[in-house]
């Protein structure tokens, strides 16, 4: 267990950083990892610290206990972490982004003047664009989180990146977006009707796409992106410094992840694209560990000498229970030695997975396989203290 | 109901993580080794469907990785200059090259194109009838509604054109619930759960796609029947001869015990909040739940795909060739 003098990991890289960045592939369980090192963050810390989650399902209002999050940060209210037994210092706000309204903002903030973005607002395609649009969730996570750091309303923030088929999207969204407005493609599409038509260069696809797509549907994404491509300056500046923010020494990367094939292979991924890139991998939090004694030679031995046992055991034990016949006290224990084959196996391909992700990080954060779910606040304290207890590597 | 292999197109979505690319490779084993003519594409080009199905790669042109089982994997460029030879009689494909690479970006801009051409490449198959079924190792949870529903926003948002005329047909397919089906995957754990349910009941309503199944991956065995639990409960008492017998380590052998068997009661729990959900969904979604075993087998891999899929040929009462039975490696 942790000293108490000693501070633990954990805590340290909350007290020394001011933005988080939770990333792992999905369903490792992300959303909770955040919300617990909010937490955390909040019973050591004083000052304000901020969740932010990104996941359309709205998970971490569940996990909180919270009927909806909302754009704007809510402040958890004293009163719930005292019901639940949490003792905090700092006030723990969390929020959620909503992409629609984030893009909605963005024009807003962007727009040269209140006809573009009226225009905008009102084009049709719009509506449909912005779900999809470059990785939208992607990049405007990182747009709130720069929005929130340049504010300095709060002394930490923690943001739990969205879903994404690859981590590594997150990392690449402010230069894709920056690519995007230096393309040809919108070059293409906001050359005037006229001039396109007449361009030897792209009459051949001019064609073919109005073939399949139709002049007229080409024509709505035209106008769409001449209105777009008003707000580039803007866009551009405001995609480089998100880019610099992920770069900058305040924000680290908490790489989450359990021991299964996929999760574990994505994880590696994403610690050597961190370290290719020079940005801070802060601790790597292997989730749902099975406990270590499981695979323990112990255990081991016990459960073949258990298989190997004969009735005089059966007896013993059933001797010392009440109203239990020893036919079925044999079938208990023949079931514990074989059924425990199953659990050690996994347990110690998952010992060995862990020891390759080690050589990735310098801190290895374990949270145990707890068998309920966790969807309150006194259960995310519980996962908190977990993290807390410095694992020892190997 | 029409049997989950006779449908046409059957879509295999899930939240992250809980087994989808096994579960769909699996699902094209068992109709395969039924007779029938099968293909399973890979939507996202991870590669791993690849490592599902035992091979080294997928491209878009399918392979017959097992008798009756062809497996490829999507590739939207490819589907566009399929599209263009076949629809728009474009002959000189070699030299659209930095076309397809500019269409690229339009696809990437414009709503639905991109998953169109996908979506239609799987609707082409079905129409051509080039196989009895056709199963989709298809997107996440949280983005499958605009893949399957692609053709519906382009309808919605494309006046006239080639596209246009081209989406009717596919919602001719995708709609009918003889034809086309969805099948989730969940693992019994709150979050897949809640997920899944969730996108089960708003499904039809904003793709007009059916659900067929629901397929909950990775589920505990029953350890104990009633007597056997009662001797459970109160083995502690005789934990000091057992630990006399066969050492100290048969705290940790009874720990083990409990700790599965308290996953199972958990994931039990959540499946039957999910039955209860779709039961007062309105409508009621009356599909069935089928349950796959965990089966202790942390890699993947064809030997794993090939388990599930004899366990899934039981759930669903399907006679299959004993083909690459798992337990003959």
């Amino acid at each position: 267990m942790a000293n108490e003098r000693t501070v633990s990991e954990l805590d340290n890289l909350l007290a020394s950083r001011e933005m988080i960045l939770v990333a792992g592939s999905g369903g490792v369980g992300k959303t909770t990892i955040a919300a617990a090192m909010g937490i955390a963050a909040a019973q050591r810390q004083k000052g304000k610290i901020l969740v932010l989650t990104v996941d359309p399902a709205k998970r971490l209002a569940t996990a909180l206990g919270l009927d909806e999050v909302g754009n704007s940060p809510v402040r958890i209210e004293p009163a719930i972490f005292k019901a639940a037994g949490v003792t905090v210092r700092g006030e723990l706000w969390v929020a959620m982004l909503d992409t629609k309204a984030g893009w909605d903002e963005l024009i807003r903030q962007h727009a040269p003047d209140a006809e573009v973005r009226e225009a905008v607002l009102a084009n049709p395609l719009y509506q449909n664009i912005t779900s999809r649009f470059v990785h939208s969730h992607d990049y405007l996570a990182m747009e709130q989180l720069h929005d929130l750091h340049a504010t300095g309303d709060f002394d930490l923030v923690i943001v739990d990146t969205p879903p994404s088929r690859n981590a590594l999207s997150i990392l690449d969204a402010p230069s894709r977006m920056i690519d995007f407005f230096g393309s040809r493609l919108l070059r293409w599409l906001t050359v005037p009707y006229r001039s396109r038509l007449f361009t030897v260069a792209s009459k051949p696809f001019y064609q073919i796409a109005d073939r399949v797509l139709g002049s007229r549907f080409l024509q709505d994404i035209a106008d769409f992106f001449v209105l777009f491509q008003a707000m580039e300056k803007g866009f551009v500046k405001r995609a480089r410094a998100v880019e610099a923010l992920l770069g900058d020494a305040q924000t680290a990367f908490v790489v989450v992840t359990t021991l299964e094939t996929a999760p574990s292979h994505e994880a590696k991924f994403l610690a050597q694209a961190l370290l290719n890139r020079g940005m801070t991998l802060g601790a790597m939090v292997v989730n749902r560990v099975l406990p270590a004694r499981l695979a323990g030679n112990d255990a081991i031995a016990s459960a073949n000498a258990l298989l190997a046992a004969g009735p005089e055991l059966v007896d013993a034990v059933a001797e010392q229970l009440d109203d239990v016949s020893p036919k079925t006290v044999a079938a208990v224990l023949a079931q514990l030695a074989e059924r425990f084959d199953d659990v050690a196996l996994v347990a110690s391909r998952e010992t060995e997975r862990r020891g390759e992700l080690a050589t990735f990080a310098t801190t290895m954060l374990d949270a145990p396989w707890l068998t309920g779910d966790i969807h309150d606040i006194a259960g995310l304290g519980e996962l908190a203290e977990h993290l807390r207890v410095d694992s020892v590597n190997g | 109901m029409t049997s989950l292999l006779d449908l046409d197109l059957l879509w295999v979505t899930g939240k992250g993580g809980v087994g989808k690319t096994s579960i769909a490779a699996a699902i094209a084993e068992v109709a395969a080794r039924s007779g029938r003519s099968t293909l399973v594409c890979e939507m996202d080009a991870k590669g791993a469907l690849a490592s599902a199905l035992g091979v080294d790669e997928l491209d878009f042109t399918p392979v017959e990785v097992a008798p009756n089982l062809h497996a490829m994997s999507m590739s939207t460029e490819d589907a566009l200059r399929e599209y263009l030879r076949l629809f728009v009689r474009i002959p000189f494909i070699g030299r659209i090259g930095p076309l397809a690479k500019t269409f690229d970006f339009v696809a990437d801009a414009a709503p639905g194109v991109k998953e169109i051409l996908s979506v239609g490449k799987l609707c082409f198959e079905v129409r051509e009838k080039n196989y009895d079924l056709i199963v989709v190792d298809a997107e996440s949870t949280g983005h499958i509604v605009s893949q399957i529903g692609a053709p519906k926003v382009i309808a919605d948002l494309v006046q006239v054109g080639l596209v246009r005329e081209q989406t009717q047909w596919m919602l001719d397919i995708l709609n009918d619930v003889n034809r086309t089906g969805v099948a989730v995957v969940t693992t019994p754990e709150e979050m897949p759960v809640t997920e899944s349910s969730e996108l089960l009941r708003r499904l039809t309503s904003e793709t007009g796609a059916h659900p067929a199944v629901v397929i909950a991956n990775r589920v505990l065995p029953v350890l104990f029947d009633r007597r056997e639990q009662a001797v459970v409960d109160q083995l502690d008492a005789a934990l000091p001869t057992l630990i006399d017998a066969v050492g100290p380590g048969a705290s940790v052998v009874l720990e083990a015990a409990r700790f599965t068997d308290a996953r199972r009661r958990t994931g039990a729990q959540h499946l039957g909040r999910m039955r209860s959900e779709l039961d007062a969904a309105d409508p009621p979604l009356n599909i069935p739940i089928i349950t796959v075993p965990e089966l202790f087998a942390r890699n993947g891999g064809r030997r794993v795909v090939s388990l599930i899929a004899d366990g899934l040929a039981d759930e669903l009462d399907i006679e299959i060739s004993s083909g690459q039975r798992a337990n003959g490696e």
